[in-house]
């Protein structure tokens, strides 16, 4: 099936649990696949197993399904393949599905439906190594600035880091299952805008898409349009604020401050557009509540051009600062190899030189009219998620300049949304600036959600981080963790 | 270093200079006005995703509504969001706007205690507890002390140990694997101390209201100093907010 297809549910394949590992497993050894999501749900008193895996050369995502019980003692995916090491923690830890074979059966987010409630964030196995020489750090779950929590548990040598694990799930609200029990069509809109509120337009724009294919809707070139522009904003803004961000951690002043200010303007942009800062209440199913006019197109164009003028001098500036390069370089790195093995997505896999970009592989909305080229570095360290930072932001202001070329006219007389169709199941992929985003939708026999699926792109990369901090010393844990930036209550849900 | 000076130089002045009466730019959704027109009452509540709205009279709770302004766009002659940013209060009764009213939201200065103009008029150290929620809160919590809202000029920061805190900021519906934490937060915290739920999610858990996986049995324990709408709060109406409840008196 292609991105945003809706199928019937029936014409998924079901394998035998044999089958079915030795297929994805397979599939998985052509380097242009990759999974991009593999869930269970509950039916006819079994775990049905969807497992989805996209290739990113012919635009195409393949599923497969087969039955587990729960309780079940299952060969793992995992023992093959690394990627597929959270998916089957998950499933895991929802279904009490066991794993021969599996490395690593940890819990992922501690949701309040899980199959074994004795474990809980108390309990956590934290891994252990005997030794005298060795010390512990353990952090969290609050942080110590104002950002999300979740508890990171060092093991070091000296200054050394030699592991990082990291304990996730404090920001778990039970959002899958509120996608079901909130009946009207708003409150889940307004449940997509709050999965991460750094991604209101990746997250939304999933959302809404899936459901118009649910709907058999065909989104005019209007929505397209400030889903695109949305996109490509609320990627540039995130990435200034994350240069900032990333300069404080190293104490260079200047530069923390000329990023910080010129996330201001960008979203504000957003507030003048839709009356919030972080777009929410801009994207919607089938309907258009702020159309883009030629004032808001003005008013973008003189911001991009200051912008785009102080953003290059201040690049200019930081990045010749042999003490800022020294900070960046070789820090924090993951290799090709481990990058790919894990599965990663985004930033985080294009830093490595994998080429993984939904906006490439799997267009939708615009994304088609830009023939996007992915902007890949080697190096795998801090600097080279910070040179895809900044390069992506100047090749997004490439594309809105283009998108404002052609401000497709308002559909006055849209049809309404109908009703969703019965016995379907739909994906939809979002290219966010943090990486890929996934939410995956299942109707029963009457139309009605039976099954809701988000995934968000923290949820591959959080352990390129842990790795990413091995044989670093912990003083450059901060500026690691800042060069990904990954989301928890994306990842908690 | 010339190269820097300059750079500094054209940033020009980028602070606020006067955080209480700053124009909101564009189409900022702050305070509701819900005029007397007669309308289809039920079908008004029935937008609203947060059931913010109520009926016999009009009403709409802002500690519940997420701002999204659907009500206004299906009803434009019945309510319309102002720029007014000042929506904060101590009294949670306060943020519930009535048809047929206009006045600013204030503080109930007779609910302000009295350690707080006593000892945190001047400074106020707080601690910021991330309970649930979406980041989105937390982003505009980082902006209040950015160089465009500057709110250190008042002396107000968040700080990195309850130790140092004169109080805690809780944003986020308050997760049941949050609710351990947050005591433990809130029970390191030096006495006096006070509570600000910032957010729709933390007043009434918004959207999240009544998931199985929250657990906010902290919030009847103990009284709250300050309620901040929004979703998520804007970083002028947390900035007032507070300088009311450090200024006001009785
Ligand atoms: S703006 Fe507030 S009251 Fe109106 S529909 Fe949205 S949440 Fe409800």
């Amino acid at each position: 099936m292609k991105n945003n297809q809706r199928i019937s549910l029936p014409s998924i394949p079901t394998l035998e649990y044999k089958k079915f590992l030795e297929q994805n497993v397979s599939l998985l050894k052509e380097p242009n696949n990759h999974c991009v999501n593999y869930y269970g749900f509950p039916s006819g008193g079994k775990i049905k197993l969807l497992c989805c895996i996209a290739n990113d050369k012919e635009g195409t995502i393949l599923v497969s399904s087969s039955y587990a019980e729960q309780n079940q003692l299952l060969p793992s995916f995992t023992n093959y393949n690394l990627a597929f090491h959270i998916f089957e923690r998950e499933l895991h830890e929802n279904f009490g599905i066991k794993y021969s074979d599996h490395p690593w059966l940890k819990p992922v987010r501690f949701p309040f439906d899980r199959a074994d409630k004795n474990s809980s964030s108390r309990n956590y196995p934290f891994y252990k190594i005997d030794s005298e020489e060795l010390h512990e750090v353990g952090v969290g779950p609050i942080h110590a600035g104002v950002i999300e929590p979740g508890h990171f548990r060092f093991i070091c040598n000296g200054e050394q880091i030699l592991h990082l694990e990291i304990q996730l799930g404090f920001q778990h609200r039970g959002i899958e299952k509120l996608f079901l029990e909130k009946k009207i069509f708003l409150q889940r809109t307004t449940l997509a805008e709050n999965i991460a509120g750094d991604t209101v337009a990746g997250h939304t724009t999933a959302f809404v898409n899936l459901w118009e294919s649910l709907c058999n809707y065909k989104a005019e070139d209007d929505l397209k349009f400030s889903r695109t522009l949305a996109l490509e904003l609320e990627r540039i803004a995130i990435h200034t604020g994350d240069l900032s961000a990333l300069c404080t951690d190293i104490a260079y002043q200047l530069g923390s401050a000329v990023f910080g200010r010129l996330r201001t303007p960008l979203i504000n942009y957003f507030q003048i557009w839709c009356g919030n800062r972080l777009a929410k209440g801009l994207i919607r199913a089938g309907k258009n509540n702020f159309p883009f006019t030629n004032e808001l197109k003005n008013i973008l164009e003189k911001l991009l051009h200051d912008y785009e003028n102080d953003f290059d001098e201040i690049c200019k500036e930081a990045f010749s600062l042999s003490t800022v390069l020294a900070r960046f370089e070789k820090t924090g790195t993951v290799s090709n190899k481990d990058a790919f093995s894990i599965g990663t997505v985004g930033m985080s896999a294009r830093m490595s030189g994998i080429e993984r970009d939904v906006r490439k592989s799997h267009p939708h909305d615009l994304y088609s009219s830009f023939n996007h080229q992915p902007i890949t570095k080697n190096h795998g360290d801090v600097y080279s998620r910070v040179q895809i930072r900044k390069e992506e932001i100047k090749q997004s202001i490439g594309y809105i300049r283009k998108l404002l070329e052609n401000i497709p006219q308002q559909n006055k007389n849209r049809n309404p949304l109908s009703l969703s169709q019965p016995d379907s199941f739909c994906i939809s992929l979002v290219e966010g600036w943090r990486g890929e985003i996934c939410h995956c939708a299942i109707t029963d026999e009457k139309g009605e959600l039976a099954h809701y699926k988000v995934k968000d792109p923290s949820f591959h990369n959080w352990l390129a981080l842990a790795l990413a901090v091995r044989q670093n010393e912990i003083s450059d844990f901060p500026v690691c963790n800042k060069s990904f930036n990954l989301s928890y209550c994306g990842h908690d849900l | 270093m010339l190269d820097n000076l300059k750079i500094l130089f054209h940033q020009g002045k980028q602070y606020i200079p006067d955080v209480t009466n700053a124009e909101m730019p564009g189409i900022f959704r702050g305070r509701p006005i819900i005029n007397s027109e007669k309308i289809n009452e039920d079908e008004f509540m029935e937008i609203c995703p947060t059931n913010a709205i109520e009926k016999n009279p009009v009403s709409i709770d802002l500690g519940k509504c997420t701002f999204c302004g659907e009500c206004a766009f299906a009803f434009p002659n019945k309510i319309k969001f102002t720029t007014d940013y000042k929506i904060s209060s101590n009294e949670r009764e306060r943020l519930i706007i009535k048809e047929g009213e206009d006045k600013p939201i204030e503080l109930n200065p007779s609910l302000i205690r009295k350690e707080i103009s006593e000892y945190f008029s001047g400074s106020l150290k707080l601690r910021q507890v991330s309970a649930g929620g979406d980041n989105s809160c937390e982003l505009e919590l980082n902006a209040c002390g950015n160089v465009n809202f500057d709110m250190g000029r008042f002396g107000i920061e968040f700080v990195a140990s309850p130790r140092h805190a004169d109080g805690i900021v809780i944003t986020g519906p308050i997760s049941e694997n949050m609710a351990e934490p947050l005591q433990i937060c809130y029970d390191a915290t030096p006495e006096p101390k006070i509570i600000i739920l910032a957010g729709t999610d933390a007043i009434s858990g918004g959207i999240f209201s009544g998931s199985p996986a929250l657990n906010r049995n902290f919030l009847s324990k103990y009284k709250i100093d300050l309620f901040v709408p929004g979703n998520p709060v804007h970083p002028l109406t947390f900035i007032n907010g507070i300088l009311e409840l450090i200024r006001k008196r009785k």
